[in-house]
Parts: C-alpha cells; sequence; structure tokens
C-alpha cells in the first residue's frame, strides 16, 4: 500500500448534526507524501470531516479511500489501523503518565507492561532520531512545555504506524518559535513518505508549509489549489466567499478620560501560576483598547482579574473611582454594580449555563437587580419579559426567552450575552473573544455594536486572538507576550508583521529576551 | 409540541414511570421465584397501603418521612452536592427537637413550642450538615465520604446521648423520657374526630402539613428566588456561578445547611408526631430512602411528593404482605425498594435513547 500514489480519497462525503448540514457532498483527494493544508472558518465542516476519517463520526453517505482500499471507520482503533494518526486540538495524553507510557496507551500488548515499555523504547528511539523528534521519555507529560506535548502526540501516531498523520489546528497553542520548530518537523516527516493533513484558518502557515491546500465553506470544499499557485487573498476570498474582508465602517475615536487605569499588574491564575507580569495600561472613554497575543500569553488572565474573577498579586487598578489593589479586591457583583459589563472568553462554561432556559442565562450576573426582586420574590415574568426584549434588540434568534441556552447557535448565544452586558448601560467594557467560532453574519453583527458603545463613549477593553478583529476594530493595540506587554502601537499605524513580531517578543529592541527564552 | 418539550415530558414523565413499571415487574419475577402470586401480592400490597384508612394513614406517615429527606437530598442536588448525611442529619435533628421538648418550659403554649421543636430539627440538622459543607467548601474534601463519615459519628453521638445523658434515672433502655403532651403534634385520627369524623387509628400526624408546606417553600426558593437561582447556577457551572459575582464556596455551605435542616424534620414526624420520646435509630433507613425519593422525584418538590407516597406504599403493603403470606417476610420490601433504586437510579436512563427515538427524533 505505500506505493500507492493516493492517500486519502473522499468521494462525496455527506455528514449532518440535526438541521446543520457540516459536509455537504466534500470531495478531497491527498497526494501520498504531501503537506495537504485545509482551510476554512470556524465551523466551515474542516473538524467533521477529519473526524470522520478518524473513525468519531460515520458519514451519512459517500465514499472513503485510504490508499486505495475502501474504507469505513467506526472507531479510532480502525482508522489507526489504517494508518491514519491525529493529533487533536487539545492533546488527548495523561498528564501523569510519562511519555513512554502515553505513547503505548492503547497497544500495551499482552498482560504485562514491562516488555512492550521496553520495545516501544528502542522503536521511540529510533524514530526519534530519524525524524529528529527528541523527546525525554521518562518525563511526565505533565512537565513538558505544550510543544513538547505536540511531538508527544506525533510520536504516538507514528509509533502506531501512521502513514498519514492529521493535525488539527496546531500552532494555535505554540509560540512562533514552537510554529517553526514544528514545521521543520513535517519537512522531516514529509522526506520519509508521511502524508501530513493540515487543518488551520491562519494563511500564513499554508502558504509557508503546504504543497495543496482545499478550501471549505459552510459545510462545501469549495476549491482546491496547488500552494505555489494561489496567493492569501485569493484563499481569504474563498474561505469567507465575498472580496470584502469584515470593512467596518466607523469613525475616528473620540477618546476622553480613562476610566480604568492599571498599573503593574501581577496576577496568578486558579492553578497559582503566575500569568501576568508588570503590565500597566489605561482604558479610556470612547476608545477600544485591543489587546493581542497568542493564546495563553496571559491574556485570558488579565480579563478575569479585570472583571474581578482572579484577585491581584501586585499593582492596582482604577476603575471609576474605585481602587481594587491585592488587599482590597472587588467581586464580579460589585464590579457589575459599578458600570463594569464583562463578556468572558469561554462562552459556554462562563458566559450562559447550557442547560438553563434563555431568560435564566440572561439573569446571570444580575440575579440580584432590585427591579426584578420584589423582596424575596424574584419575578419570572419580568424576567422573561426582559429577556424577549434584549433578545429583540440584538436579533437572537428564535426569539423565545424559554427555549434552552444550549439549542442556539453559537452566534445566537453570544449576541445573547453581549445583549446582557451591553443592555445595562456599563461605562466600561470587558470583551474576551467576542466572535470565536461564529458565523460571519453574527461577526459583523456584533463588531457593529462593540463599535457603537464606543461611539457612546465607553471605555472598552478587547482581547482576542485573532489579530485581524483586533486590527479593524480597535482604536490602540497593546500585544502581550509570555505574561507581559511587548508593544503598544495607534491602531491606524499597525501593521500585521509588527504586531506578530511583538507577539513573539521579538522585535530587535527586545532581542536579548529573546534570546534568554530560548 | 416542540422537540424541547417532548424531551421534557420524556425526561420528567415517561422515563421515571418506565423506571417503577419495570422495578415492579423484576419483583414480580422474584415473587415467582419464591413461589407467590404476583398479581395475589400486588392486590395485598395495594389493598394494605390504600385499600382502608388505618393502612392509608401508615402508607401517609412513612411518606411524610421520605417528603423531608427526599427534599433535602434534592437542594443539595441543585447545588451540585450530593447529601449521602441526611441519615445522620435527621437523627441528630431529631436530638434537637429532643432538647427543645424535654427542657423548655412545658408550661408555654402549643402554639411556641412546637415551632421551637420543629426549629430545633431544623437548626440541629443544619448544624450537622456545615462542617462537611465547610470541608467541602473550603478543603476540597469531597461531600460524599464526610457526609457518610457523620453518619456514623451521628449515631455514635446520639447512643452517647441516649446512654449518659437523657436516659432516665432507672430506665434500663437508652431513650429519654415521654415529651410533656404539649408539645406532641395531634394525630390526624383526633382532628377528625373534633369535626365529628371517626378514622381508624394510625400514626399519621400533622407532620404531614409540615412536609407539605416545606415542599411548597422549597419550590417557591429555589425556583422563585435570587438564592435559589444563586444555588441552581453553581450546581450547574462554577464558572458561570463565579462570573454571576457569586461565591461558590457560600452556596456550598448555605444550601448543605438548608438541606440538613430538611432531613432534620423527620424527628417531626417520628417524635413528637408519634412516639413523643426520644429513641435509638428512630430516623433508621429515613435518610437513604431520601436520595432514592429525590432520583426517582426528579429533585423536584412535585415529583419528590410523588416518590415518597411511592415509597410509603411499599413500606406498608410490604409490611401487610409478610403479615399475610407464610413464605414472604418484611424483608421483601427492602428487596422491591432495592429494585426501585436500581432501576430509577441505577438504570435512570435505560429507555431514553428508545424513548428519544420514538417520540422525539432528532429533526433532519
Amino acid at each position: 500500500m505505500k506505493n500507492s500514489h493516493i492517500a486519502i480519497e473522499l468521494i462525496d462525503v455527506d455528514k449532518h448534526f440535526g438541521a446543520v448540514h457540516a459536509n455537504d457532498k466534500v470531495n478531497l483527494s491527498v497526494k501520498t507524501g504531501t503537506i495537504h493544508g485545509i482551510v476554512g472558518e470556524n465551523g466551515a465542516g474542516k473538524s467533521t470531516l477529519m473526524s470522520i476519517l478518524y473513525g468519531f463520526y460515520q458519514a451519512d453517505s459517500g465514499q472513503i479511500k485510504v490508499f486505495d482500499q475502501d474504507f469505513i471507520s467506526t472507531n479510532s482503533r480502525q482508522s489507526i489501523e489504517a494508518g491514519i494518526g491525529m493529533v487533536h486540538q487539545h492533546f488527548m495524553l495523561v498528564e501523569n503518565f510519562t511519555v513512554l507510557e502515553n505513547v503505548i496507551l492503547g497497544s500495551e500488548g499482552g498482560a504485562l507492561i514491562t516488555e512492550s515499555l521496553e520495545k516501544a523504547r528502542i522503536e521511540l528511539t529510533r524514530l526519534a532520531k530519524e525524524y529528529g523528534l527528541e523527546v525525554e521519555l521518562d518525563v511526565a507529560v505533565e512537565e513538558l512545555s505544550v510543544g513538547m506535548q505536540q511531538r508527544v502526540e506525533i510520536l504516538k501516531g507514528l509509533y502506531k504506524g501512521a502513514k498519514v498523520l492529521i493535525l488539527d489546528e496546531p500552532t494555535g497553542v505554540l509560540t512562533p518559535q514552537e510554529s517553526d520548530e514544528l514545521f521543520r518537523i513535517f519537512e522531516a516527516l514529509k522526506k520519509q513518505g508521511v502524508t501530513i493533513i493540515l487543518i488551520t484558518h491562519k494563511l500564513r502557515e499554508i502558504m509557508s508549509i503546504t504543497d495543496y491546500v482545499s478550501v471549505m465553506r459552510a459545510g462545501k470544499m469549495v476549491a482546491h489549489r496547488q500552494t505555489s499557485e494561489t496567493n492569501p487573498e485569493e484563499l481569504a476570498e474563498l474561505m469567507i466567499g465575498r472580496k470584502v474582508l469584515l470593512n467596518i465602517v466607523r469613525t475616528e475615536a473620540k477618546s476622553g478620560d480613562p476610566l480604568l487605569i492599571a498599573s503593574n499588574l501581577e496576577i496568578h491564575n486558579e492553578q497559582g501560576i503566575k500569568r501576568v507580569s508588570e503590565v500597566s495600561f489605561e482604558a479610556r472613554s470612547g476608545e477600544i483598547l485591543g489587546i493581542a497575543g497568542v493564546t495563553g500569553n496571559g491574556q485570558g488572565t488579565l480579563l478575569k482579574a479585570l472583571a474581578g474573577i482572579l484577585p491581584l498579586s501586585k499593582g492596582s487598578i482604577e476603575i471609576l473611582g474605585e481602587t481594587i489593589s491585592p488587599k482590597k479586591s472587588l467581586n464580579p457583583q460589585e464590579l457589575r454594580n459599578l458600570g463594569v459589563a464583562h463578556v468572558p472568553e469561554d462562552r459556554q462554561r462562563m458566559g450562559l449555563i447550557s442547560d438553563f432556559s434563555a431568560s435564566e442565562s440572561a439573569l446571570l450576573g444580575y440575579q440580584n437587580d432590585k427591579e426584578i426582586n420584589q423582596g424575596v420574590w424574584l419575578k419570572r415574568s419580568l424576567v422573561k419579559a426582559n429577556c424577549e426584549s434584549i433578545m429583540e434588540a440584538f436579533d437572537v434568534r428564535p426569539t423565545n426567552p424559554d427555549l434552552k441556552s444550549s439549542n442556539f447557535s453559537g452566534g445566537n448565544q453570544q449576541k445573547l450575552i453581549l445583549a446582557r452586558e451591553f443592555e445595562r448601560n456599563p461605562q466600561v467594557l470587558i470583551i474576551g473573544q467576542p466572535t470565536r467560532g461564529i458565523d460571519i453574519g453574527a461577526i459583523e453583527f456584533i463588531r457593529k455594536r462593540i463599535i457603537e458603545m464606543r461611539d457612546a463613549g465607553k471605555a472598552i477593553i478587547l482581547i482576542s486572538v485573532e489579530l485581524e478583529e483586533i486590527m479593524s476594530i480597535s482604536d490602540r493595540i497593546i500585544v502581550m507576550c509570555d505574561g507581559e506587554i511587548t508593544g503598544t502601537v495607534d491602531a491606524a499605524n499597525a501593521d500585521e508583521a509588527t504586531l506578530g513580531m511583538m507577539m513573539a517578543n521579538a522585535l530587535p529592541s527586545d532581542k536579548q529576551i529573546t534570546e534568554a527564552q530560548l | 409540541m416542540t422537540r424541547d418539550r417532548r424531551l421534557a415530558w420524556i425526561n420528567g414523565l415517561l422515563l421515571p414511570l418506565f423506571n417503577v413499571l419495570t422495578a415492579f415487574l423484576a419483583t414480580a419475577v422474584v415473587f415467582l421465584f419464591i413461589g407467590v402470586d404476583p398479581i395475589k401480592a400486588t392486590k395485598i400490597l395495594i389493598y394494605g397501603a390504600l385499600g382502608y384508612d388505618e393502612g392509608l394513614g401508615y402508607t401517609l406517615y412513612y411518606a411524610t418521612n421520605f417528603v423531608f429527606t427526599g427534599l433535602a437530598v434534592a437542594v443539595a442536588f441543585h447545588a451540585g452536592l450530593f447529601n449521602i448525611g441526611g441519615e445522620g442529619q435527621a437523627y441528630v435533628g431529631g436530638l434537637g427537637i429532643a432538647l427543645v421538648a424535654l427542657y423548655i418550659n412545658p408550661a408555654l403554649s402549643a402554639w411556641i413550642l412546637i415551632p421551637l421543636a420543629i426549629s430545633g430539627g431544623l437548626l440541629f440538622g443544619a448544624l450537622w450538615a456545615i462542617i462537611p459543607a465547610y470541608l467541602q467548601a473550603y478543603r476540597g474534601s469531597h461531600i460524599v465520604i464526610t457526609t457518610i463519615m457523620f453518619n456514623f459519628l451521628a449515631s455514635a453521638l446520639m447512643v452517647y446521648m441516649l446512654v449518659h445523658v437523657l436516659r432516665e434515672v432507672g430506665q434500663m433502655s437508652p431513650e429519654s423520657r415521654n415529651f410533656p403532651e404539649v408539645v406532641w403534634l395531634p394525630f390526624v385520627h383526633d382532628v377528625f374526630a373534633g369535626f365529628g369524623y371517626n378514622i381508624a387509628k394510625s400514626p399519621l400526624n400533622l407532620s404531614i402539613l409540615v412536609a407539605l408546606f416545606f415542599s411548597l417553600l422549597v419550590w417557591f426558593f429555589l425556583w422563585h428566588t435570587r438564592w435559589g437561582f444563586a444555588i441552581r447556577a453553581t450546581g450547574k457551572s462554577n464558572d458561570a456561578a463565579i462570573y454571576s459575582g457569586i461565591n461558590p464556596k457560600k452556596i456550598i455551605v448555605v444550601t448543605m445547611c438548608i438541606s440538613g435542616a430538611l432531613a432534620g424534620l423527620v424527628g417531626v414526624n417520628e417524635l413528637i408526631g408519634v412516639q413523643h420520646r426520644l429513641f435509638l435509630n428512630f430516623n433508621y433507613g429515613y435518610g437513604f430512602g431520601g436520595i432514592a425519593v429525590a432520583l426517582m422525584g426528579r429533585n423536584h418538590p412535585v415529583g419528590i411528593l410523588i416518590a415518597a407516597l411511592l415509597f410509603g406504599i411499599l413500606y406498608q403493603g410490604g409490611a401487610e404482605l409478610d403479615f399475610e403470606l407464610q413464605n414472604v417476610s418484611r424483608d421483601i420490601v427492602v428487596v422491591m425498594q432495592g429494585l426501585v433504586i436500581l432501576f430509577c437510579g441505577g438504570l435512570e436512563y435505560l429507555y431514553r435513547p428508545l424513548l428519544i427515538r420514538f417520540l422525539a427524533p432528532i429533526e433532519t
């Protein structure tokens, strides 16, 4: 099977989830020994497609061929046997097992484990040499960096005999240096004849590493290209389906007084690990302050501290006349009463409660409001009426306050959260990932609403991993890397390259720090 | 009907119904196995539990206890806590009631003493839950483990209290002296007699009204107050609760106190309602039964009332079976209960995929 020309072939693969047509007659053929990129926006159906290949889901109809053999996978074991390995976006590793133990997980072979461990050790040493995938085998996975954990995942796939490796958004959690390292590994794998399918929504990666690229949009495969014969503009257009890239008309910011002044913040996350240090900035009324950075560089922790969820370890925040310090913290409720609204990064877990009805989710954080409480009695009819009116104001569909929160689409859930936070006329808005994983229409709507709030004189702090989002709606941008601010720029003067350098903390003036980190 | 509503009906009504029926079917098999005609047994059970006023009285008297402990488990469950300590909280709650009944001036009016006794039960039940709650909230000890341990502690404490502190001088058995008559809750048959209706004597007393009152209160509290909202939000999502400015640690402590207080009311029925003294193991089995009742009643007061009634029927009807049939002992009740718990608790979702496929298929 090794000499087959086509590694993976999908013919008219179709998959529904309820009313959602996740994959609509998808065709794809991946040549053996190439790096094949699949791009598409969140929700375009990339992950579903790969999950079908890996046996997590079954296609409703269509045909799959792996190395010219007809292939139907009902579980991951069958896919592994067919030579498909997958590296998930969220690693599937047992944290307190060693690297070696993780690798043999699922292929222990026999009742006693010592023998297979020894066999695996020899094999892994060989693989590591061959592909340049050096990892210490006897270290617990939890002690490894994210980049190293990813290597373990790749090794796991190779050890199980993968000829085709699928990687789902592999660079989302990596620093730029780790990404480069990963790409170097890709090249080594490719030389050895391994086929790589790279799922991503980052066009830069596609352009720099892949041989071929396929574009998905709204469940359909809309184009196949040879990477050398296309360009990012064309791919972006194919991905989004129209020429103009979310160009929101907005007026010049009329920034006023600072409503929030953060000085020298140091913040530890829930696990007690220091994630933010020496961060100072101010947010002025009538201005959107964007905070950019690769996921996990302290922005999320900062956001939680601003919203009163995490305490400060050092520094202070002056906000609407109050001062928060390590000694005096305000809880989320007190901050809300002051006029601080918070749209959390994690919509599903924090922003709403999926088992609650929309009207109950729309009450989160405002359950103690005087208007809806008559003595001990929480007036549910009022809660419902309020919810209905904010749903109308933010075009949340269906406009049904009794519907369970989980039954709304991501975009509508997010609109509901924004409606809840915006409609109480806050002065400071702390917004995390406002458009992650939602459809284009809703994105445009949400960004417009954020700008409207700015124009109404609110101070807005926006955290997003989408650089494009930060650049298109912020007035000022600060960039975070490794818990510190590595740059502040006016949005008007910002360009992606400079911001990218700042996100990697690799601007020439900071060179020494970068080297120290390496 | 929308799919959501259908799912709600399946979860809320059909599923428990199917589960109970399966449990009964399995009980019938057990009857066949020991050579008892299941139809005859069912007749005896139903008649014994519901067919005449004394039997019905007993059924409702048992059900009253299950309402208290069922509510206790349900309230904790809404905060995401599994309170297995109902047994101990009921026991210690009984101590609170007894202390009021024995040591507060009996010359006071019943209108003061009885509410005081009830408050004693609430307070002591809550106190017995507060340590496990604190340990869960602030030290991370799992509430299931600590509440189980507290059941044993309660047992030891009560033996000590009854043997060394509350036992009457010259009395051999470990029990307190009788409560003054003023704190006795009237029997239902006495109340009826007062209105000129004669019904058979049974242990059923006005505690059943207390149970109904607290069912209503729990319903109102959980779904119509901001505190209930905070409890339910915490139970569903800790992160969302914190985000909303709710302190989950406080919620754990407060909710467990409420839960323990409700369990502490078992003594209202058993002690000032029926036995009029404090004695060993008056709480026996009701704490654990409450878990099954809450499970079956879907942690909703209405469901709990129904489930408690069913358990009351099983208790009373089972006793009748023991009495009527040679080869059936009282233990059959335990078997039936076990099967109900197995099918309603352990195999709760056994029929769910099937029911959904036929009644609420995913629309494409």
